[in-house]
């Protein structure tokens, strides 16, 4: 019985000290990043493989979400004969929720992962130790770039997933279910509200990027040194910030659109 | 050198790509309205009762589109709505004795201007008065009446 209370009591110790550690990791990033733009060539090369590496997987399911979306409101809306409304009902759901959510739980899976481990294997071949032996920061010259190339392409991918999407839907509902073009984008403009909606999509998409970077990179620069280690925090990384996104879409909505 | 050139090259595409597909959203999804174009002329009409007109919702002649509502307000002397229509330039020579009334798109669509040409020569020009309207049909007001028709016949 008193084993048990103390291993609660570790528990929770322990990932109260993540957490601080984390936050304290997240302000050495913060106050490194400055820094960059001395060398930008560093941001565009992590930008490279986080972002436009991402690219396929966040076309090809855009327009898939987009066209299933299309497929399935179609057959609600076309009992009301309300049709039309499709554009409607595309646009709102992929603009507010699902464009920065898909888009932010993709990239956990495509890049979160993979800037985890990267940042792990350096750790565990005791590349980031050598560099501080060079008396170079590892978190300004390694995590600095990767964090901000996260933070930077999530709204541009959230923005071409989102668009793609409601292109997809326009494909099928004209091409397929035999809406009007004209009917699907002009009610669509009256609808949609820049600041309500698109300006509110791209701010969650902002929070999305800015956390699911700083997962990603905090669980690579603090995983054990083993490989046990990096492929533990490789997952870790696409629970945690699929766990975060979730809760914090909730939060976030509940506030804009509440 | 190369391979840092084709890999800047990529940044820059896929920067652009995203830019232009937030751009995308502002203009052609979402109504925003700074940028359109302002090529159309302004028509007033008065309504007794304008329903659910919004701002934004379209002007129509024949079912096609010729402009949008550009504003709605209350006039305080009349306790008429004075709606501003603004009607897109090439559709320059309407009748002055156009009519203006306000339809529903089927049964739960949105609500629409629809003008209905008249025969005069004169032309409407900008600021002009729209002098024959049709208030919104307000569902509940057709019931009622339908209500108290059927209980004073008993």
């Amino acid at each position: 019985m008193l084993e048990w209370i103390r291993d609660i009591g570790a528990r929770s110790i322990d990932s109260l000290g993540t957490l601080g550690r984390a936050f304290l990791f997240l302000l050495r990033v913060l106050i490194g990043l400055p820094a960059l733009v001395l060398r930008p060539g560093l941001v565009i090369r992590e930008i490279f493989s986080v972002g436009v590496l991402s690219l396929l997987i966040i076309v090809v399911s855009g327009l898939f979400v987009g066209m299933v979306l299309g497929l399935q409101g179609y057959n609600t809306l076309v009992d009301f004969g309300a049709e039309e409304s499709l554009g409607v009902l595309v646009a709102l759901s992929l603009v507010r929720e699902l464009g920065p959510v898909v888009t932010a739980l993709l990239f956990a899976g495509r890049a979160g992962s993979a800037l985890s481990a990267e940042i792990g294997l350096m750790k565990a071949t005791e590349q980031l130790s050598s560099m501080e032996m060079m008396a170079v920061d590892p978190e300004r010259r390694v995590i600095g770039p990767r964090f901000l190339a996260g933070f930077l392409s999530m709204p541009l991918l959230a923005a071409i997933f989102t668009f793609l999407g409601i292109v997809g839907a326009y494909l099928i509902a004209t091409g397929l279910l035999g809406v009007d073009g004209g009917a699907f984008w002009s009610q669509m403009q009256n609808k949609v509200d820049f600041y309500d909606d698109v300006l509110n999509g791209i701010i969650k998409s902002l929070v999305f990027g800015f956390v699911a970077s700083w997962i990603a990179v905090f669980e690579g620069y603090d995983c054990m040194p083993t490989s046990e280690g990096v492929s533990r925090a490789t997952t870790r990384t696409v629970v945690y910030t699929s766990l975060a996104v979730l809760g914090l879409d909730f939060i976030l909505t509940a506030l804009m659109f509440g | 050198m190369q391979e840092s050139r084709t890999l800047e090259l990529w940044v820059g595409l896929f920067v652009l790509a995203g830019i232009a597909a937030l751009f995308a959203l502002a203009m052609k999804v979402s109504n925003i309205a700074v940028f359109q174009s302002n090529s159309g002329y302004d028509v007033i009409a008065r309504f007794q009762n304008i329903g659910g007109l919004t701002e934004q919702a379209p002007v129509t002649l024949a079912g096609v589109q010729v402009g949008r509502v550009k504003s709605i307000e209350l006039d305080n002397s009349t306790f008429q709505a004075k709606v501003v229509l603004s009607i897109n330039g090439q559709y320059d020579d309407l009748p002055q004795d156009t009519s203006a009334s306000i339809l529903t798109a089927g049964l739960l669509g949105e609500q629409y201007v629809s003008l209905e040409p008249g025969g005069m020569d004169q032309k409407l020009k900008n600021g002009d008065e729209i002098m024959l309207t049709q208030s919104a049909m307000i569902l509940e007001k057709l019931i009622s009446q339908y209500l108290y028709q059927s209980a004073s016949k008993k």
